[in-house]
């Protein structure tokens, strides 16, 4: 039984961990929150400098070669600092995707660039009200011209590139369905319009892309866009879920050491069971979290038969662990917890934001009993 | 990472299913087992011999050192002896309190003597202990115990009652904490001894529970007396002595195994008719579902990662403290749950095949929300023992027993 990570693995956690504790404290996620800055460069360009874009790209591609597990203990990081950084959109969607359903041009073109740090990448499905499906998506390519509008887009006023869902014409897999494509398409072209869209974290800023005719290619097949889309979500959710378990772990402590130092009545908050029963449960919801998440880790390294539904596990535990820490922490806090001075906000809006990302636990519930169906008939 | 045995786990593994192989008989699948409830004396009888046979083959307490019939091994071994024993249809459960609990009490404190008299019959399933420790009006609050023991003499005569003593009707010895000085704070006045279960003045009745079964019972004591040689640590010392057992009872590695869950829920909504087609493609059910899927793989994952620890020779984290607090709930919800499915039938104990199993967790969950630590007394541990949260105020902390209102 060696269902844990490599002490190599924890170092590598440790260090990053470290560094960011360091550059990337609650006050360097507050001035990106409350100012223009699209991430906080100083913080990325130490995590540049660090390989962590570089990670899980080959090293034939100019990167370290290393494998998922290594970005997952990273992407905890990440999540524990709420850094304000491209990771979710680069690091990890623009980068899979790429590894993912690439040609070997493409792989070339991009892979170094996002390995050493020169280009951002981000990923962009939704398109406003409706969540995506095959049926709406509106924005077409065709003759290698894109056209339609994204929104919102995560770093998608920073980003080099970006990998788009569109319409590619003609009939989908499922009645009522259009045939979808990823495409990739390069945002430093001036047929790509790019607007900054207000959201409850403006910590991680977002962006509408608009795109009139913008020269773009295919990405994988002509019609499997969805189909890539839910295999570059499946890997997406494991790296999200550590994310979520780093964040809630972080939230869990900040209540923690308030109970500790707030007293009502006479003792310490953290003395009474209404508060002690609450950050146990934060507890035991972040250890199903991470039990779940290490198993996705698990069979994303090893392309496992049961990543379907070890992601959708880990995604559900891990959403379900960070939005119910984030919000407990606000509540043991009391009213200052609700000030815009207060660091509880952070994670109260990360978790929502990794919640909705990827899909909400809705969807991912119901995937999972599809896949847990599928598991049994086989 | 993955789930294969080291080299030497995997020979051990090997060996232990060739021996299981030739004494006992495999499952025909996961979900069978002795169903028969352990007050039933022919049970009792078959448990007896396959606790000696095993005994006897070194398989029953391998942790223990040589000398008292273990093997002095690492407890992955043990584990791994268990999870093999699992796939065969063996009668278990008689001794656990016993080897778990009981006798790691007594090498704390008896004498060599004592050990050398009790240890192996309880080895080998000839004599039977249980754990006399929970009173009317001491639960989770153990310390807050009644039952008297005073001098008489060079020995100790003992009045009071107990209650919810697993296994008391049919064990030959037990651990009992006694209040040996009422003037001074709760904790600070117990002792601990241990006797025979046919002492003069002992007398076990069984409570019938809730479920029907009736594994736990009151035990009486009226002016039992016991020699001095049969206390367990120093006078006033009951409560660190009461630790050990409780600790050892936390270092069980045990998680409820068999029973229904996820696969017979699904199978139950693919035969459930609702208003818009089978319940297993109405989203409510699909949604309770993956929650309780994340949960079952939750717990088996986290014990995953505590015998990972075990397997390296380390100290498991905190994370197994999780899995009562996850389990017990699940199996009173989930079985609550399947028989709503089932409609006004679910109460029915033979309309549906599946539906005993269900109301069986709806029942039994309800007590194992209690047994062994409530949920709310795991929380407590959890915020102060994993979170280092301050411990409750205890009003009655330094105030003499026999000073406290009733």
């Amino acid at each position: 039984m060696n269902f844990d990570f490599s002490d190599d693995q924890k170092l590598l956690k440790e260090q990053v961990r470290k560094f960011l504790a360091d550059k990337c404290p609650t006050k360097v996620v507050r001035r990106v929150l409350d100012g223009n800055e699209a991430y906080a460069e100083e913080v990325w360009k130490g995590l540049v400098d660090l390989g962590v874009p570089a990670t899980a790209i080959p090293e034939e591609y100019g990167g370290l070669g290393l494998s998922p597990l290594e970005l997952c203990v990273i992407a905890e990081e990440i999540g524990r600092a709420a850094a304000p950084v491209p990771f979710d959109s680069s690091v990890v969607l623009a980068t899979e995707a790429l590894k993912l359903a690439g040609s070997d041009a493409q792989k070339k073109k991009w892979l170094p660039e996002l390995a050493n740090g020169k280009a951002i990448g981000t990923l962009a499905v939704a398109e406003g009200a409706q969540p995506p499906r095959p049926r709406n998506i509106r924005t077409t390519f065709g003759g290698g011209k894109l056209n339609g509008k994204k929104v919102p887009v995560i770093d998608g006023d920073a980003a080099t590139f970006a990998v788009v869902l569109a319409n590619t014409g003609g009939q989908g897999s499922n009645p009522g369905d259009r045939a979808v494509s990823l495409v990739l398409v390069d945002l430093s072209q001036p047929a790509v319009k790019k607007q900054r869209v207000e959201t409850i974290d403006p910590a991680r800023k977002q962006a509408e892309l608009t795109f009139d005719g913008a020269s773009a290619e295919l990405l994988g097949a002509e019609g499997e866009g969805w189909s890539l889309l839910e295999r570059l979500y499946d890997a997406a959710a494991v790296y999200f879920a550590f994310a979520q378990v780093g964040g809630a772990e972080a939230a869990m402590w900040m209540a923690r050491d308030y109970a500790l130092q707030r007293q009502a009545f006479g003792r310490l908050i953290g003395s009474y069971q209404a508060i002690k029963h609450k950050l146990a449960d934060c507890y035991v919801k972040l250890e199903l979290a991470r039990s779940n998440a290490y198993y996705g880790a698990m069979m994303l390294t090893d392309g496992g038969a049961d990543l379907p539904l070890a992601a959708a596990a880990a995604r559900i535990a891990a959403t379900d662990a960070y939005d119910f820490a984030a919000k407990e922490n606000i509540q043991t806090h009391g009213g200052i917890g609700f000030t815009w001075e207060a660091d509880t906000q952070f994670h109260y809006r990360r978790a929502r934001v990794m919640a909705l990302s990827l899909g909400g636990p809705m969807a991912w519930k119901d995937k999972l009993v599809t896949r847990l169906e599928q598991k049994n008939a086989a | 990472m993955d789930f294969n045995d080291t080299p030497e786990e995997a020979a051990f593994r090997k060996e232990v299913r060739a021996w299981l192989d030739a004494n006992a008989t495999r499952k025909s699948d996961d979900k069978q087992s002795f169903r028969a409830r352990n007050d039933d004396p022919e049970l009792l009888k078959k448990a007896r011999e396959w606790q000696a046979k095993k005994a006897a083959a070194g398989y029953a307490r391998m942790t223990w050192p040589k000398e008292f019939g273990g093997r002095g091994a690492s407890p992955i071994l043990q584990v791994i002896y268990q999870q093999e024993e699992s796939n065969y249809l063996v009668p278990l459960g008689f001794f656990d309190i016993g080897l778990g609990m009981c006798i790691p009490t007594m090498m704390a404190y008896a004498s060599p003597e004592q050990l050398k008299r009790y240890v192996k019959p309880a080895l080998h399933g000839e004599e039977i202990w249980c754990q006399l420790f929970s009173e009317p009006a001491a639960g989770s609050d153990v310390a807050g115990i009644r039952t008297r023991a005073e001098r008489d003499g060079d020995g100790w005569v003992i009045n009071g009652q107990k209650v919810w003593t697993s296994g008391a009707h049919y064990s030959d010895f037990g651990i009992i904490i006694t209040r040996t000085d009422p003037t001074v704070p709760k904790h600070q006045g117990l002792t601990m001894f241990f006797l025979s279960m046919k002492t003069p003045g002992v007398e076990v009745r069984p409570i019938k529970q809730m479920s029907g079964g009736a594994n736990f019972n009151e035990v009486f004591f009226t002016d039992v007396r016991i020699p001095d040689s049969q206390r367990l640590g120093k006078v006033g010392e009951g409560w660190k002595a009461a630790l050990t057992t409780l600790m050892n009872e936390r270092l069980a590695v045990g998680m409820p195994s068999g029973g229904l869950d996820v696969d017979e829920l699904m199978e139950l909504a693919r035969d459930t008719d609702l208003e818009d087609g089978p319940a297993i493609r109405n989203q409510q059910v699909r949604s309770r579902i993956a929650d309780w899927y994340v949960q079952q793989q939750g717990l088996k994952l986290t014990r995953y990662r505590t015998l990972t620890a075990l397997s390296k020779g380390q100290t498991p984290g905190p994370e197994s403290s999780i899995i009562k607090i996850v389990a017990a709930p699940k199996m009173q919800d989930m079985g609550a749950f399947a028989m709503e499915l089932m409609g006004p039938a679910g109460v029915m104990k033979e309309e549906i095949p599946q539906a005993g199993g269900f109301q069986a967790q709806w029942i039994g969950g309800a007590g194992f929300r209690i047994a062994g630590g409530t949920d709310e007394i795991l929380r407590n541990i959890v915020a102060e023992r994993v979170l280092g949260l301050p411990a409750d105020v205890r009003v009655d902390k330094d105030i003499p027993f026999n000073k406290l209102g009733k």
